[in-house]
């Protein structure tokens, strides 16, 4: 045990550094004002931009959502085909993982644009021109189209453990294949169920690159709305920091709320 | 009797284009217990996974009851499976895992209770409905597993090596238990194992299976006593296996030496197998046997002696009640009808 115990320093200064010291300096910033009083203003002053946070709140939602009906599906799928042909399915998924994420993020502006290149093949058949760019359908898709790995694996690599035989012992008791689905499978992968729903919500409501590149000036969102108060014109950095921290509590008061749905062994954060 | 499940000429090729089975046809009777019996790796559970809808044959024809169920997915057959390795809901607890099979069918609450009840009883789990089927030992899984499959009245039950994880003493008791239980709801059960004693006490008729072919149908006693060839003898019970020929009708010569046999009808000096069982050797003094030997180790087995004897050309083993001092030379005689000769297998 105590030779253990050594191999854990590292990471506990780690965390005292990285993780822990931050934390502190977050609330401590977000209850001081300019002049070094204590104050609870920067916290109440959060509450004029509820819309925003509703709206971060909202898209997250909506991603996370999709995300989960386009990649449940394909994880089993994956994980039901034969193992040598998961790994390279797998790799295939991955790929877009492999370009730069402003790259991407990039890629998606010139395809939505006003006369990005949907809009001129629908012009061909005679249809559009669209307003797809600016727009918080845009903002979705670019969180869809980002995330979406992050749903995968997590779910992937639950599915992967399930006992080939418990899913043929299912079909054996009388259970089609939709059965399957719901009596076995989801059960059996809640845990990975929950935790790509964290790996895709909590990046998805602060994210900022994505609903500026994509969803113009009308589609602000919280991350968005953090970095003017830091490097923006708007520079205060102690209501940003009180905007950090009330996002904080939220994602905090979500996961609680999601860990009551996944079994008493597998908490996550 | 009819027949409840026929398999027809099936073949089952995987991929590699390796033939795992190799043209099985077997007929299982109604309320009959079928073992099937073989090495590891000769395709029992393969043969089972066709029964259950598992794995379609790559050619051949399965029938349940009088119809061809080649198309019909597992979940409308009759038949229910226990696993090799369980295969538990790792998710449910005791209770619900014997009541899935009645929950998906949509059975009254009720009477799943009742049914549930019956099972635990019967398995002998009584008081462990809330368990987690991850904190049950072995042979309490394997029990849950059966349950499981029993519970819903199936025509036919399937069972892969289900005591193969038991202790000798819960094995032997399983044994039994599987029997009563059998004989007592009157279901067809196919059970494979690879234990031959397992297979010769329980069934009503024992298949022999090698390499993906069917060797040998028939009762215990049949297979025991009257096996067709060398491996399905050496397979069952412990068996002397010499290389011989027939010179002519009734006589076979091994070791160098001509004995009387009561086999004829083989082409003259066909190459044969002649299997003789161990308790079949009688020991006689050596000055007037025809066949001599040393005995070089004697294991005392509870109900008899196991003597490795040396003899010419070939190491015996024998069965019998009185020991004999190791370096002693031995005589050896078999009865006519004790000597069984083979054809040779084509593979050897
Ligand atoms: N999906 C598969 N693909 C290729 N070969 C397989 C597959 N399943 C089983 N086999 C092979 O088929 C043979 C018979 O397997 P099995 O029926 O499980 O044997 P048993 O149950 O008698 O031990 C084995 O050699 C095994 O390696
Ligand atoms: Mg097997």
């Amino acid at each position: 045990m105590k030779q253990l115990k050594i191999f854990s320093v590292p990471y506990l200064v780690w965390m005292l550094v990285f993780i822990l010291v931050p934390l502190i300096m977050v609330a401590y910033f977000a209850f001081r004002t300019a002049d070094g009083e204590w104050t609870i203003q920067n916290i109440s002053e959060v509450g004029q931009y509820a819309n925003i946070f509703v709206r971060s709140i909202w898209l997250a939602l909506i991603a996370t959502v999709i995300c989960l009906v386009v990649a449940y599906p394909l994880a089993y799928a994956l994980s039901r085909m034969e193992k040598h042909k998961q790994s390279t399915m797998l790799l295939i998924v991955m790929l877009p993982m492999w370009m730069n994420f402003l790259l991407r993020t990039y890629a998606w502006m010139t395809l939505l644009g006003n006369n990005g290149i949907i809009n001129n093949l629908l012009g061909m058949i005679g249809l559009g021109p669209y307003k797809l760019i600016n727009t918080s359908g845009a903002v979705v898709l670019g969180m869809v189209y980002n995330y979406l790995p992050f749903m995968i694996l997590p779910l992937y690599s639950v599915m992967e453990k399930i006992d080939k035989s418990v899913i043929e012992a299912a079909s054996d008791l009388g259970c089609n294949s939709k059965k399957v689905i719901t009596r076995v499978v989801v059960p059996l992968s809640l845990p990975g169920i929950t935790s790509g729903i964290t790996m895709v919500f909590v990046p998805a409501i602060s994210t900022f690159i994505i609903s500026r590149m994509l969803g113009g000036g009308s589609n602000l969102l919280i991350g968005d709305l953090i970095e003017m108060q830091f490097l923006g014109n708007s520079y205060n950095p102690h209501l940003g920091a009180a905007i950090s921290l009330v996002l904080m509590v939220i994602i905090l008061l979500i996961m609680t709320i999601m860990n009551q749905f996944s079994p008493d062994d597998q908490v996550l954060i | 009797m009819d027949n409840i499940v026929s398999l027809k000429d099936i073949v089952v090729e995987f991929e590699d284009g390796e033939q795992i089975l190799k043209n099985i046809s077997l007929d299982i009777k109604d309320k009959e217990f079928v073992t099937l019996l073989g090495p590891s790796g000769c395709g029992k559970t393969t043969t089972l996974r066709i029964i259950a809808g598992f794995l379609e044959p790559t050619s051949g024809d399965i029938m349940f009851d009088g119809a061809r169920i080649n198309d019909l997915p597992p979940h409308k057959r009759n038949v229910n499976t226990v696993f090799q390795r369980y295969a538990l809901f790792p998710h449910l607890n005791v209770y619900e895992n014997i009541a899935f099979g009645l929950r998906v069918k949509k059975v009254p609450e009720k009477e799943i209770l009742r049914r549930v009840g019956e099972m635990l009883e019967l398995v002998n789990l009584k008081g462990f409905e809330k368990r987690s089927v991850n904190r049950l030992s072995g042979g309490q899984q394997q029990r849950v597993a059966i349950a499981r499959a029993l519970v819903n009245h199936p025509k036919v039950l399937l069972l892969d090596e289900p005591l193969g994880a038991l202790d000798l003493k819960l094995r032997k008791e399983m044994q039994t238990e599987l029997r009563k239980i059998q004989q007592a709801l009157e279901l067809t059960f196919v059970y494979v194992t690879h234990d031959q004693e397992e297979a010769l006490t329980m069934s009503d008729t024992v298949v022999v299976m090698n390499n993906g072919v069917i060797q040998q149908i028939g009762s215990p006693a049949d297979i025991y006593n009257e096996p067709v060839n060398a491996f399905v003898a050496d397979f069952i019970g412990e068996s002397n296996i010499v290389n011989g020929c027939m010179p002519q009708d009734c006589v076979v010569e091994f070791t160098g030496r001509r004995f009387e046999c009561v086999d004829k009808g083989f082409a003259p000096n066909e190459t044969v197998d002649v299997v003789i069982r161990p308790e079949d050797v009688k020991v006689i003094p050596a000055e007037n046997a025809k066949l001599t030997g040393i005995v070089e180790s004697v294991v005392f087995k509870g109900v008899h002696y196991e003597m490795m004897v040396d003899g010419v050309d070939h190491k015996w083993m024998i069965h019998s009640t009185k020991a004999e001092p190791v370096g002693a030379m031995i005589g050896m005689d078999f009865d006519p009808f004790d000597i069984h000769i083979m054809k040779k297998t084509q593979e050897d």
